[in-house]
C-alpha cells in the first residue's frame, strides 16, 4: 500500500512534466530537452517570488504556495514562449537534428544561466511544507502530499478538458495530425504553438515549485534527471499523446517505487531507464501509442 | 466581378520553377475547371492562392484585395477555402470535430452549429457518422467530409483539388452533384481535376495548365469538343 502511494505521488510529478514534453512533441515533433530545465526554472522563480514577498508566516504556507504557484506558472510559461520564439521558431523547417541540438543548448543555457545568477550551491526553499503523517488504508501519508497531488490532478484534468473541448485544443490536435491542413482551416499555427509552449512550460514550472516546497531544496541541475524521467514517462504512455503522458507518469512512478523496494533505492533510476529502453525496443509507440487508422 | 484573379503568377520550389505564368479569373457564382496533366502546376496554383506557397512574381487578388503576401489564415478569413488533394481529413478526430475545425475562424458558435446542420442536410451520411473518427470513413465519405469542412467556414469561393481522385464512378457522380449544388447556392468554385470529362460536365468555363502556364481557356461546352482537349485529356472515349 505504501508503495502504491509513493508511486502515485512521484508519478503525478512525472506526469505533470511529461505532459509538456508530450504536447510539444505532438505539435512540432521536437523533443524539447530543455523541458526539465523549465521545471528547475519554475522552482527558482518560485524561490525568487517567495523571497521578494518575504516574511510570510509559515502558517499560511498552503495558501501562499498557491499564489506563488500561479505566479511561477505564469512566468515559467512566458519563459517557454520566449524559448520557442527565439530558439526554435527560426529553425522551423530545419532538419530535426539541428533543432534537437538547439534544445540541448537551451538546456545548458538555462542550467548554467541559473547557476551564474543564483549560485551553484543548493538553495533551501523558503517554504517547507510539513504536515502530520497519518495512516490511510495502510500507507503513511502526509497532508502536503495530498494537497500537491490534488493540485497536480486538477491541473491535469483542466488541461485535458481544455484540449478536448475548446477550439484551441482542437487546433492543437489538428496541428499534431496535419500542419498544412490546419493552415487551410485558418488556424494561425504559430499562435497555437506559442500557446502550447506556454501551457507545457507552465505545468513544468508548477511541478518545480511544488517539488521545491515539498523537498525544501533546489539546485540548478535538479531538472536534468527529472527531464529524462519525464521523457521516459512520455515514451511509456506514447509520445505525443496527452492521456498517455499522464498514464506513463503514473506507471513510471509505480515501477520506481516497486523497483526501489525490491532491489534497493540505489536501483531506482536504473529501473526507470531500463523501462525506457524496454519500451523503445519493444513498443516505441508506447501504451497508448498514436492510433493509426488511415484509410485511403 | 472577378472573385479570384491570377496575373502572371510565377512560383519556384527552390530552383525549380513550378509556375511560369498563370493568369486566370473566376467570377462570382461561377464554377471553373482547372485541367492539366500530372505535374502541370494545378495543385501549386491552388496552394499559391491559399498562401501555403509564396509567389515569386505576379499577383493574386481575391474579392478585390491583393492576397499575394497574406498568411493562410488571412485567406481563409477572407472567404477563400481550399479543400486539399487527398482530403487531408484529421483522421483521429471525429467527423463533428473535423467540421468544427472548418469553422475555426468563425467567432460565433451558433453560426458554426447552424452551418454544420446545413452540411448535414446537404450530406446526410455525415450526420449518421458524426461521432466516428474521420479516418474510419470510406474515401467518398472522406471527400464529402472535406468539402463539408470547407463549407462550415462560410466560403465565398471553394477551391477543390481532385475531389474525384480514387473514387468509384458512381461516387464521382455524387461528388460532382454536390459541387453543382454548392454553386447553385451562390458559392464560386474552382475545380481542379484530372478527370476532365466529369469536370467539364459541371463547370461553366475551364482553363488548361501545361508546364506551369495557362494555355487554353474557354467555355466548358466548347472545350468538350475542342480537338486539342479531346486528344490530350479526354481520349477517344
Amino acid at each position: 500500500m505504501q508503495l502504491i502511494w509513493d508511486g502515485l505521488f512521484v508519478g503525478s510529478f512525472y506526469a505533470l512534466i511529461a505532459l509538456g514534453y508530450s504536447m510539444v512533441y505532438g505539435i512540432i515533433k521536437l523533443l524539447n530537452f530543455a523541458h526539465g530545465d523549465l521545471y528547475m526554472l519554475g522552482a527558482f522563480i518560485g524561490f525568487a517570488v517567495l523571497s521578494s514577498l518575504g516574511g510570510i508566516p509559515a502558517s499560511l504556507s498552503i495558501g501562499a504556495l498557491l499564489v506563488v504557484l500561479l505566479l511561477s506558472m505564469l512566468l515559467t510559461g512566458t519563459a517557454g514562449v520566449l524559448i520557442e520564439r527565439f530558439a526554435y521558431r527560426p529553425l522551423r523547417g530545419a532538419p530535426r537534428l539541428a533543432v534537437l541540438i538547439t534544445a540541448v543548448g537551451v538546456s545548458f543555457s538555462l542550467e548554467y544561466g541559473i547557476s551564474a545568477i543564483a549560485g551553484p550551491n543548493p538553495r533551501s526553499f523558503p517554504i517547507r511544507l510539513e504536515g502530520e503523517v497519518f495512516n490511510l488504508i495502510g500507507a503513511r501519508v502526509s497532508l502536503p502530499q495530498i494537497v500537491l497531488m490534488i493540485i497536480a490532478g486538477l491541473l491535469m484534468i483542466g488541461l485535458n478538458g481544455y484540449i478536448q473541448n475548446t477550439s484551441t485544443g482542437r487546433a492543437m490536435r489538428s496541428i499534431a495530425l496535419d500542419r498544412n491542413a490546419s493552415l487551410l482551416m485558418g488556424i494561425n499555427v504559430n499562435a497555437v504553438i506559442t500557446r502550447t509552449f506556454f501551457i507545457g512550460s507552465a505545468l513544468a514550472g508548477a511541478a518545480g515549485v511544488m517539488a521545491g516546497a515539498y523537498y525544501g531544496k533546489i539546485d540548478f541541475l535538479m531538472g536534468f534527471i527529472i527531464g529524462l524521467k519525464a521523457f521516459t514517462a512520455a515514451v511509456i504512455g506514447g509520445i505525443g499523446n496527452i492521456k498517455g503522458a499522464m498514464l506513463g507518469g503514473l506507471v513510471l512512478g509505480f515501477v520506481e517505487a516497486f523497483g526501489a523496494q525490491w532491489f534497493g533505492g540505489q536501483w531506482r533510476d536504473v529501473f526507470a531507464f531500463a523501462v525506457l529502453i524496454l519500451f523503445l525496443t519493444l513498443r516505441p509507440t508506447g501504451i497508448l501509442g498514436e492510433r493509426v487508422t488511415e484509410r485511403v | 466581378m472577378a472573385m479570384l484573379e491570377f496575373q502572371d503568377v510565377e512560383v519556384f520550389y527552390g530552383k525549380v520553377q513550378a509556375l511560369r505564368g498563370i493568369s486566370l479569373n473566376v467570377d462570382e457564382g461561377e464554377i471553373v475547371a482547372l485541367l492539366g496533366n500530372n505535374g502541370a502546376g494545378k495543385t501549386t496554383t491552388l496552394s499559391t492562392a491559399s498562401a501555403l506557397v509564396r509567389l515569386h512574381s505576379g499577383s493574386v487578388r481575391f474579392a478585390g484585395k491583393d492576397i499575394s503576401k497574406a498568411h493562410p489564415w488571412n485567406v481563409v478569413d477572407a472567404g477563400l477555402i481550399h479543400v486539399p488533394e487527398g482530403r487531408r481529413i484529421f483522421s483521429t478526430l471525429s467527423v463533428l470535430e473535423n467540421l468544427q475545425l472548418g469553422g475555426y475562424l468563425v467567432k460565433d458558435r451558433a453560426t458554426v452549429a447552424k452551418r454544420i446542420e446545413r452540411v448535414y442536410e446537404l450530406l446526410p451520411l455525415l450526420a449518421e457518422r458524426r461521432t466516428q473518427q474521420g479516418g474510419t470513413l470510406s474515401g467518398g465519405e472522406q471527400q464529402m467530409l472535406a468539402i463539408g469542412r470547407g463549407l462550415v467556414a462560410g466560403p465565398k469561393m471553394l477551391m477543390l483539388d481532385e475531389p474525384s481522385m480514387g473514387l468509384a464512378p458512381l461516387i464521382v457522380a455524387q461528388v460532382m452533384r454536390v459541387i453543382s449544388e454548392i454553386r447553385d447556392q451562390g458559392t464560386a468554385v474552382l475545380l481542379v481535376e484530372q478527370n476532365a470529362r466529369a469536370a467539364l460536365k459541371v463547370t461553366d468555363r475551364a482553363y488548361v495548365i501545361d508546364n506551369g502556364a495557362t494555355t487554353i481557356e474557354g467555355r466548358a461546352s466548347d472545350l468538350l469538343t475542342d480537338s486539342r482537349i479531346v486528344d490530350a485529356y479526354l481520349g477517344n472515349g
